[in-house]
């Protein structure tokens, strides 16, 4: 019996430690998505948090400003005003009618303040072959380990 | 010859299929005659599946932008280098290509078995034909890739139309890492099917004995091989094309590809308990069955672009099918397990906490947690959005600070492990063993604290690498010496000669110091650093000891693309060093773009350097600069995995020498350090 508790407190303090350290992580990262149709209906602290939000690039929208790139996304219908103020150049996919994730916070005027951005080229993305390593979009935003 | 690809197909489905039902009916009547018929029929599938592959290739080289497939992944100008890669580049090919690496797997058991084992393959060829019948309906009536371009006529008719060119092939892909990287992963992944067949194989037909296990390991090894080397492909390739820094970003894509490496990973350690003991029956089954379903999963990952928005592939049809699958074979492994569990009973049980048996179990354990923390990182986005309406996604930081620390634990059982005793481990074996590594592991590290070395987890990591390092060289180290006493023949000699007598065991030692070099590269992550800049031609940036000067930018035309470049003077010491070319690629047919990025690669740092575009304001180009320590050792320690893999896979020597009056060992406990009589034993340890 003695052996048996033995590891049972060595599975279990391997688990517990290893499950805590997943909850950790998840509350540092754990970011919602919504779709422009959604970002009205939200309220209280929903508004506030970190989400991503994707949509189409609507054509002629794309308005580089200093410090800035705005352009507007569309989905179902709703337009969202978007101010990428990240630091990385966009993508190269990233042009009128690509579709686009944004990443960042609803702003108070109604903007969407985006620090990150990925594109997806509109006319035609197939899998990355054998689907391996994530290359289906190119992305401002990676995170190594 | 897309007529002639697409009737192969047809027949080769049907070849599944009679060898699928067939070989159920051959199993319950066992008559010779159908036994032979359905393991034929089995090969002929194999072999209409090349016949197809090699006509959808034929039109590739032959230009034949008559057929959809072709002319969305190809062009004139696409080298022939490209075109065998444009095989696998799309929905469609990919899944036949699935279907030609199984056939080939398949093929070879069916041949390699053809006259042995003849109770246990009926069952084998059964299970594997069922899952080509699967990829078969997939390749034939949903994602077919022979479909012919076609196009609405001023009638409104549909009709055949030819293209006098191809949009040509992805410009991501048009890197020589995907022409090997997808082949790599895929049979890694079809691989998996073969010991998943003879593990159900086994279980519905109750055959006797550890014999699966045996048999299988060769194929399960091939099969680990290759996703071990697609993996590390995979992540190359995102380190040197998609220009971001990094090779690993927790993307579904990515962790698809894990999984099933985990839990072979896993199998490979779990089956020695059996085959030593006869412990963990249930486990290994369980393992196996896993290992194949998320081989399937990955597959079905990648294809249906269920997880995430954005990265998803083509959306197509095929995401219910892959889950009906999926489905089907739990139900069917569930059953079998059910109907036969009392065939896998364990004939011991565990003695110590300190034995070999334990450190496999917590091997199993924290490869096992691991791979449910991915797993359900990755699916997160689905299940929260099931269970609370919310679509909430998970990144990085929850996957790193669950995998590095279960992979450091990993680390240290991987040198602790194969060194404890079966059963029992003595006190004085553990000083032993372990005294001078883990002095060489401490003084490694307090010597790399003292030159401000502070990161706590590559400093944790650095240690256990040297700990580990050295439990392995100390092995060789000892087991040699026993060789040199008898022989007199030289040092290096006498470690070939070791690992010869017993590939399996040392081939196990240099794959884990293969895993060492991952880890000690792994760990150069937390030093990464990055500087970027738009500059002016003159202009220069310090990133490390280095001095970039952006000496100028020149564009040139090739056959199917367009760079531009920007001529990078580098410095070292403000001594002039080398020159790097950065450049951006502008493809002319799809008007996309590729990055290329410049690497001066070091076993001390990367710098990796990359042309990001223009400025928005200025118009300037920006130069992205990255130094990254250690990461060669990454992709060195994949060539050593593999390596101790194929040394593994080799039979072993038999002993030349006898040893007069030498004790014949049984059942030696096989931790120790070899005493003199076990290095003549034909051994599996």
């Amino acid at each position: 019996m003695k052996k048996q508790a033995k590891f049972g407190v060595g599975i279990s303090v391997i688990v517990i430690s290893l499950g805590f350290l997943a909850w950790l992580g998840y509350g540092e990262s754990k970011t919602y998505y919504h779709t422009i149709a959604e970002l009205s209906t939200l309220n209280g602290s929903a508004r506030t948090q970190r989400m991503r939000v994707g949509g189409t690039v609507e054509p002629g929208s794309i308005r580089r400003l200093s410090g800035r790139v705005d352009f507007v996304l569309e989905g179902e219908g709703k337009k969202l005003p978007v101010s990428y103020i990240g630091s990385d150049p966009l993508p190269d996919t990233f042009v009128d009618k690509s579709q686009a994730l944004v990443e960042g916070r609803p702003a108070s005027d109604g903007r969407f303040v985006a620090e990150h951005v990925q594109a997806k080229c509109a006319s035609k993305y197939e899998a990355a072959p054998g689907g391996t390593n994530g290359a289906a979009t190119s992305s401002t935003q990676q995170s190594s380990m | 010859m897309d007529v002639f690809g697409s009737f192969a197909l047809i027949l080769a489905f049907v070849c599944a299929a009679y060898a699928f039902a067939g070989g159920i009916a051959a199993i319950v009547t066992r008559h010779p005659l159908l036994i032979k018929s359905t393991r034929q029929a089995g090969i002929a599938t194999c072999c209409l599946i090349f016949l197809a592959t090699f006509s959808l290739e034929y039109l590739f080289f032959t230009d034949n932008f008559s057929v959809a497939y072709v002319v969305s992944h190809s062009n004139r100008d696409l080298s022939t280098f490209y075109k065998v890669a444009a095989l696998w580049s799309g929905m469609e090919g990919s899944l036949l290509f699935w279907s030609l690496l199984l056939a080939v797997y398949v093929f070879s058991v069916l041949i390699a078995y053809r006259n042995k084992n003849g109770e246990l393959m009926p069952y084998v060829g059964m299970v594997m034909a069922g899952v080509q019948l699967f990829f078969l309906t997939l390749n034939n009536f949903v994602e077919s890739p022979f479909k012919a371009l076609g196009a609405p006529g001023a009638d409104g008719i549909m009709n055949f139309v030819a293209r006098s060119d191809g949009n040509g092939l992805n410009p991501l892909l048009q890197y020589p890492e995907m022409v090997i990287h997808p082949p790599n992963l895929y049979s890694g992944y079809t691989g998996f099917t073969i010991p998943f067949a003879f593990a159900l194989g086994a279980l519905l037909a109750r055959y006797p004995g550890e014999k699966w296990i045996h048999l299988t390991r060769k194929w399960t090894m091939i099969a680990w091989m290759f996703q071990s080397a697609g993996i590390v492909l995979g992540a190359h390739w995102a380190y040197a094309v998609l220009g971001w820094g990094g090779y690993w970003g927790w993307d579904p894509v990515e962790n698809a590809s894990l999984l099933p490496w985990l839990t072979g990973t896993a199998f490979l350690h779990s089956v020695m308990m059996q085959e030593k003991r006869g412990m963990m029956k249930v486990w290994n089954v369980w393992l196996v069955f896993c290992t194949f379903l998320l081989c399937i999963l990955g597959t079905f990952l990648t294809r249906s672009g269920v997880v995430s928005s954005v990265h998803a592939f083509a959306q197509s049809n095929i995401g219910p099918w892959f889950l009906g699958f999926i489905g089907f074979v739990l139900v069917v492994c569930l059953g079998a397990y059910l109907k036969n569990r009392d065939y896998l009973k364990s004939e011991n049980q565990l003695d110590s906490v300190i034995s070999r048996e334990s450190s496999f179990l917590f091997n199993n354990l924290v490869l096992l947690v691991l791979c449910i923390a991915v797993l359900s990182g990755t699916l997160f986005p689905v299940f929260s959005e099931w269970f609370t309406g919310d679509r909430i996604s998970v990144g990085a930081p929850f996957f790193n600070k669950v995998n590095i620390s279960a992979g450091l634990l990993l680390l240290f059982m991987t040198g602790v492990g194969p060194l404890l005793a079966w059963r029992k481990t003595s006190t004085e074996s553990m000083k032993r063993n372990f005294g001078w590594p883990l002095a060489a592991g401490l003084l490694t590290g307090a010597i790399a604290f003292g030159f401000g070395f502070r990161a706590f987890y590559s400093l944790i990591c650095l240690i256990l690498c040297m700990f580990v390092a050295a439990t392995i060289v100390l092995e060789f180290y000892r087991g040699s010496k026993v060789i040199r006493a008898r022989s007199g023949a030289s040092f290096a000699a006498c470690v070939i000669d070791l690992t010869m007598r017993n590939t399996r065991r040392y081939g196990g030692y240099i794959v884990h110091v293969g895993m060492v070099f991952v880890f000690i590269g792994l760990s150069g992550a937390a030093f990464n650093r990055d500087v970027q800049k738009g500059m002016q031609i003159g202009q220069s940036m310090q990133i490390g000891p280095y001095t970039l000067v952006l000496q100028g930018a020149d564009s040139k035309p090739e056959k199917n693309y367009t760079a531009q470049r920007m001529l990078v003077e580098v410095l070292r010491d403000n001594k002039p060093m080398m020159m790097m070319f950065p450049e951006k690629r502008r493809f002319v047919t799809n008007q996309e773009n590729g990055t290329m990025v410049a690497i001066y690669s070091t076993l001390k740092e990367d710098l990796y350097v990359v042309f990001a575009g223009e400025d928005p304001e200025t118009n300037l180009p920006v130069i992205h600069a990255f130094l990254n320590p250690l990461v060669k050792w990454i992709w060195f320690g994949g060539v050593v995995v593999v390596f101790g893999t194929i040394v593994a896979l080799l039979p072993n020597r038999r002993a030349v020498l006898v040893l007069a009056g030498a004790p014949q060992p049984t059942a030696h406990p096989a931790g120790h350090p070899l005493p003199s009589s076990v290095t003549l034993r034909e051994g599996h340890d």
